[in-house]
């Protein structure tokens, strides 16, 4: 299988400025300063074409940072992508320009990426005129075309997007990703603001999409029984960094990472019954402050000095890939 | 015994496109160290009930009917002065937010230790103890060094569990929390449940746990009850009711997580959306979305089973016959 978007040494920081709770505190006193923020710490890995492939971490690990710069909204600080071997991180290049056009991103919040003011007709049709996949004259029956796909009433099409429940509104950003023809969709947890029922629903328009339009997917969620559900491969960040990818069966009857484990032991189970809560020690460190060698080792039950020493590097055995020293050596 | 009973609650907004019926007739108990899960679809009423429970309804809001009986004093007759010492006392609510309970101008201390002495005359050490105990409690690490930082010191996680050691502070009988883990990761979220059985358990504190979480439910609340449009559809012991779900509601809800089939198989929809609460359809207010709707379903409201029972339904063709085990 060759790979359809390929990623080495992908790397972003941040100047992390101050939220506004610190703002207020600043101004009373308290010392808080800027800082800096590794967000994506050196990120390699491919998708194959056709394939799902779910990035699941914790909050502010840097799954919307990565998924951002695949997209091309976000520059790298270092590393290059390839989609079908042309490197896109180049701005000026005019193939990487048509290349990111077939790259597309659905947003978490279905709401405050829908321009208010514009029609569904617009919202959707727009860029695919500006594209020249469709004339201004011919938009509204491609745009009904689009709407059909994804599961809305094509007469839906003038209306404005506060005029529709949360499902249609995140079908609407779909048809908007899907009107200029991609080949590769970055959904970012774009069903977590959803109601279950709805959820439901946008999941299995995925699906039906992937077979019908040969899609290929980087699919963000923190909800990891989404990501079993949807996913062929999945790769795991904890603070920046990859600590494991494998397939899907794999990572969840046999995670290898001691993280990765954690995680998966905590997702609560609906077939399990009553369950005795584990409270996991250690607290998320700050990303402004990761701690050295592996981030994880200060919450991590089998770490040992070469942990706190050695940053663990992505090795990859038999087809499952491991950022850990228990697996590389050994802790001592 | 019962530390709470709820009565036929009724909670409506006044507003300009009519009157919603957030809370229709909301019964339900509950006893010393009961776990009940709160689920439904999002706008059916969840929030108003808890909001309802500790009088937080502002207008165009207001309780106009029902009984909230706390030890058997009824909280909706209550005047306002005494329901504010019983809140943040005997009964305390933990938001989704938890900058709603903290105060970012203030360090952690002083918010603790003017919670603890606003319903309790012991001196400022003695409070302070007590707030490094609950702190610790939460399972914040060295409590009584964190106890001088700001809200903004801490992260979303750990603020979470600040909030949630204020409404531990004077041991409360009945918690209700709205949401408190929907924003959390997985692990911290586990942490807090952790946190939460026990405290149930060992102090016989009563909890309604508000959620979208199914899976939560299942592995921390001792009965469930789903909401929808403003009702209470199905209640009963947790197991049964995940297990043998009897109003299509719920059925469609529990079909609707991924989780039990197989991967990447298609999950059960729910048709149609959520019904607009201030026009509320005649009979059934499921009836328009369910598989076993018929014409006495589109006409007449069906009435909730026996209240003693154990498993209540509200539904004229329920799968499973409520009773439940007893
Ligand atoms: N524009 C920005 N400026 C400064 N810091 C940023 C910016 N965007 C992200 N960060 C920081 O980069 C880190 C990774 O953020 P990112 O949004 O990628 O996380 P995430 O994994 O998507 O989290 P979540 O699950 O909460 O969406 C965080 O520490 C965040 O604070
Ligand atoms: N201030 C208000 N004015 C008018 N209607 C309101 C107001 N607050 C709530 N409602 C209505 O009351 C109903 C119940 O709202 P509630 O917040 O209890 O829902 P919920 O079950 O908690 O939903 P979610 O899961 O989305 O939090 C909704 O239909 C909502 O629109
Ligand atoms: S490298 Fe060490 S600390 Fe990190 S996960 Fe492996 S054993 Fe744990
Ligand atoms: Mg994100
Ligand atoms: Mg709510």
């Amino acid at each position: 299988m060759t790979a359809m978007l390929e990623l080495s040494d992908v790397s972003r920081q941040f100047v992390k400025k101050l939220d506004s709770i610190e703002k207020l505190a600043k101004k009373l006193g308290a010392s808080v300063s800027e800082s800096c923020v590794n967000a994506v710490d050196s990120a390699s890995f491919h998708i194959a074409r056709g394939e799902v492939v779910g990035l699941v971490g914790e909050s502010g690990c840097g799954k919307s940072t990565l998924g951002r710069m695949v997209a091309g909204l976000l520059p790298v600080s270092g590393g290059t992508i390839r989609f079908e071997g042309v490197d896109v991180t180049d701005a000026a290049s005019a193939d990487a320009k048509t290349a990111r056009l077939r790259i597309q991103m659905i947003f978490q919040d279905p709401m405050s990426s829908l321009n208010p003011r514009m029609k569904v007709e617009e919202i959707v049709g727009e860029a695919a005129v500006y594209h020249g996949l469709t004339t201004r004259r011919e938009m509204s029956a491609y745009v009904a075309g689009i709407l059909r796909q994804v599961g809305l009433d094509p007469a839906y099409a003038q209306r404005f997007p506060h005029q529709f429940s949360g499902g249609q509104r995140q079908r609407i950003g779909i048809a908007r990703a899907l009107a200029v023809r991609p080949e590769f969709l970055i959904c970012d947890e774009s069903i977590a603001a959803l109601d279950v029922s709805i959820q439901a629903q946008v999941i299995n328009l995925f699906q039906d999409l992937r077979r019908e339009l040969d899609l290929t997917y980087l699919f963000i969620s923190h909800d990891l029984s989404v990501v079993e559900h949807i996913a062929d491969r999945v790769v795991v960040m904890y603070l920046g960094r990859i600590v494991e990818i494998a397939s899907t069966e794999a990572l969840f009857d046999d995670p290898q990472h001691p993280y990765t484990q954690a995680l998966i032991d905590q997702v609560p189970r609906l077939g399990a019954g009553r369950q005795t809560y584990r409270t996991i020690k250690g607290e998320i460190p700050s990303p402004l402050a990761p701690p050295p060698g592996c981030h994880f080792h200060p919450r991590c039950p089998m770490a040992g000095p070469r942990c706190t020493r050695d940053t663990p590097v992505l090795r990859n055995d038999a087809g499952r890939s491991v950022a850990c020293h228990l697996h590389d050596g050994g802790t001592e | 015994m019962s530390v709470l009973e709820v009565r036929n609650l009724q909670t409506h907004f006044f507003t300009d496109a009519g009157v919603v019926k957030a809370v229709d007739g909301v019964d339900f108990a509950l006893n010393e160290g009961e776990v009940l899960g709160l689920v439904g679809e999002s706008g059916s009423g969840k929030s108003v009930t808890g909001f309802s429970i500790l009088r937080l309804v502002d207008p165009p809001g207001r309780v106009v009917g029902g009984q909230i009986l706390f030890r058997g004093q009824d909280l909706a007759q209550l005047p306002a002065s005494e329901m504010r010492r019983l809140r943040g006392n005997k009964i305390a609510m933990i938001f989704q937010d938890p900058m709603m309970t903290l105060n970012p101008v203030l360090r952690i201390d002083t918010q603790m230790i003017e919670a603890v002495r606003a319903h309790d005359k012991v001196s400022a050490k003695a409070a302070r103890d007590r707030a490094i105990s609950a702190l610790s409690k939460v399972g914040i690490p060295s409590p009584a060094e964190r106890l001088d930082a700001y809200p903004h010191q801490f992260s979303g996680g750990m603020r979470q569990r600040v909030a949630i050691a204020i409404a531990l502070l004077n041991g409360p009988d009945l918690i209700v929390a709205d949401e408190p883990t929907t924003a959390l990761d997985v692990t911290i979220q586990s942490q807090i449940l952790a946190e939460v059985q026990d405290l149930a358990r060992d102090t016989g504190t009563a909890l309604i746990w508000i959620t979208h979480d199914l899976a939560v439910v299942a592995g921390l609340a001792d009965r469930v009850a789903v909401m929808y449009a403003g009702r209470i559809v199905e209640t009963g012991q947790t197991d049964d009711v995940l297990t043998t779900p009897g109003h299509p509601y719920s059925v469609g809800l529990l079909g609707s997580i991924p989780g039990h089939g197989q991967r990447g198989e298609r999950l059960t929809q729910i048709p149609g959306m959520a019904p607009n609460m201030a026009h509320l359809p005649p009979g059934c207010a499921f009836a328009p979305r369910c598989f076993n709707a018929d014409e006495r379903c589109r006409t007449d409201a069906p009435g909730i089973e026996d209240m003693e029972r154990v498993r209540q339904l509200r539904c004229h063709h329920p799968l499973t016959k409520a009773g439940g085990t007893p």
